[in-house]
């Protein structure tokens, strides 16, 4: 049957692709996913369900992308299912991002020692960011997504992000520094 | 961007630097990524071979039946509707009862030939 031969080509090349997708981004939804709800084990469970929606709408995604990037499409995919998560379970991430976050991050022995306090501070400044702020900065930081890439993750413009990330940088500054106490 | 500006940004990167995802997670979750891709594939190749004995298929092969049918029927309506117009003319014409059904038999071949050149 000439039709499903080709259905099973393109099923292939969109699995192919699919898996191409999964390889680049596996490490952006999981830090993503781990700064939102700060653990390893609801990062996992996130991180998993990113990526088995993603593949139900892969080929939709694929051709509405008209060949951008999609992992502005993934980050918005793993955003809507951790506030599903909140929603869903009633509770927000009130206790401070796991140690194990910071301590698998690749930092070097002497950064960990030199400023580990400082890095603690500023961790947990940016859990008491609105969540728009603080998904802008995980987007920004962890992913290393520049200005376009978040507006598409967000939904918004590429001008309204910037003006977004600048005020985030500035709340947490505040944060950290109220935090220090007027000694620092 | 002032000094103190850009080495918050520079704490801030490394605040938030990149965690890399558990081994075991990278392996589960292609293990069901391959298993989604092969229930797919096995459904596509079941539905295949079942096609033609699931109910829900025959439409599709009904379809060209149907529309052969359909359009018979209309044929053979338009034929009848034809022929039937000119029955006055034929039983004015006609010299008796065998004579009516011989010119009767004659339009409706006639109007069939004609309905078959329109329609086919």
């Amino acid at each position: 049957m000439a039709s499903s031969e080709h259905t099973r080509e393109q099923k292939a090349r969109l699995d192919d692709a699919f898996s191409a997708l999964y390889k680049a981004h596996l490490r952006d939804v999981y830090s993503y996913s781990y700064y939102r709800v700060g653990n390893h084990h609801d990062a996992e469970d996130l991180t998993e369900q990113t990526f088995l929606q993603a593949y139900r709408h892969f080929e939709r995604a694929q051709r509405e992308s008209e060949g951008r990037p999609l992992r502005p499409w993934l980050i918005r995919i793993a955003h809507n299912l951790a506030a599903n998560y909140y929603r869903d379970r009633s509770r927000k991430p009130q206790t401070p991002i796991d140690d194990a976050g910071v301590l698998s991050a690749p930092h070097t022995t002497e950064d960990l020692v030199e400023d580990r306090d400082d890095l603690k501070r500023i961790l947990a400044g940016v859990q008491q960011l609105p969540d728009d702020r603080r998904e802008a900065l995980i987007m920004r930081f962890a992913l290393g997504m520049d200005n376009r890439e978040i507006a598409r993750a967000l939904g918004r413009t590429d001008g309204a992000t910037k003006v977004l990330i600048h005020r985030a940088i500035r709340q947490l500054e505040e944060i950290v520094k109220q935090d220090e106490g007027p000694d620092a | 961007m002032s000094e103190q500006f850009a080495e918050f940004e520079n704490l801030l990167r490394k605040a938030l630097a990149p965690v890399e995802p558990p081994a075991e997670l990278e392996a589960r979750l292609e293990l069901n990524l391959a298993s989604i891709v092969d229930l797919a594939t096995e459904e596509l190749e079941a539905w295949e071979l079942s096609s033609m004995g699931d109910p829900r298929n025959w439409t599709r092969i009904a379809r060209p039946v149907a529309a052969v049918t359909i359009g018979s029927a209309a044929a053979v309506g338009l034929v009848l509707v034809r022929t039937q117009r000119k029955r006055h003319k034929r039983r004015n014409e006609a010299a008796g009862a065998v004579d009516l059904a011989g010119r009767t038999l004659r339009d409706l071949a006639r109007e069939a030939r004609r309905v078959a050149d329109d329609v086919f």
